[in-house]
């Protein structure tokens, strides 16, 4: 499968870069004349990925590198989300509905949930130090 | 991210305009739990019509209001969701705890 264009983003894990890492995403990608129901699937997964890296591999520290690759193709466009945190120990529990790690409350549990229900395709590799996400969209 | 808090007789309204992430959350869950506190209102209704993003820090955001009112006795109703964000509530169960109105 040939990559048709390929765009590469690094951010700071700082919630601010949330909206920004979206929409830089959601931009790229449209030029493979996605449908506006598509684009806000994989803006919606991608800020789930990207908030994961902040919350859980940084842990609310607001530093580390984001690293952020997108290739697009004939028929789909593959986000390649990475970071350098803690890693997550159990990546099936991790992806189960309602799970999660956070203690302060609020949160829903449903990153990983969302972004399968959003995406035709979430892979997820991760080791300490590293983990991977791979959201592949067709069009 | 902006929210406007305003009555219809005795019903709070919440419209939330803008993008609800986990960058804007902490704001949101501040102004809506300080608009709560008193009590003094029939329902809850949050107007999403102009709430242009919401990903799943969202979802955790409303489930948190809703156990406050449900504490206060009070229901608690969404309109105008985008359909993206319809979707968000549909696949996470909201839309069994909160009735969506036109």
């Amino acid at each position: 499968m040939s990559i048709k264009n390929t765009m590469k983003l690094q951010i700071e894990a700082k919630s601010q870069n949330e909206s920004f890492a979206r929409s830089t995403v959601a931009g790229f990608f449209v030029q493979i004349n996605p449908t506006l129901e598509q684009v806000e699937d994989l803006k919606t997964a991608v800020s789930e990925a990207v908030t994961n890296c902040i919350v859980h591999a940084y842990q609310g520290k607001q530093q580390g590198q984001i690293d952020i690759t997108c290739n697009l193709h004939d028929t789909h466009i593959e986000v390649i989300i990475c970071d350098y945190g803690k890693g997550i120990p159990d990546i099936k529990q991790a992806m189960r509905p309602f799970y999660t790690t956070g203690t302060e409350g609020e949160r829903s549990g449903m990153g990983f949930t969302v972004m399968q229900a959003f995406c035709d395709k979430v892979d997820v590799a991760s080791q300490q130090g590293k983990t991977i996400i791979t959201l592949i969209k067709n069009i | 991210m902006e929210l406007y808090v305003e009555y219809e007789g005795s019903t709070l309204i919440f419209r939330l305009v803008g993008e609800l992430d986990e960058h804007s959350a902490e704001f949101v869950r501040r102004k809506l739990d300080n608009a709560m506190s008193d009590g003094n209102y029939s329902a809850i209704v949050f107007d999403l019509a102009r709430l242009s993003f919401m990903d799943s820090t969202g979802i955790g955001v409303i489930i948190g209001r809703y156990k406050t009112a449900r504490k206060l006795n009070k229901n608690v109703y969404v309109k105008n969701p985008s359909a993206t964000v319809d979707k968000i509530f549909k696949m996470s169960g909201l839309y069994e705890i909160i009735t969506k109105i036109q």
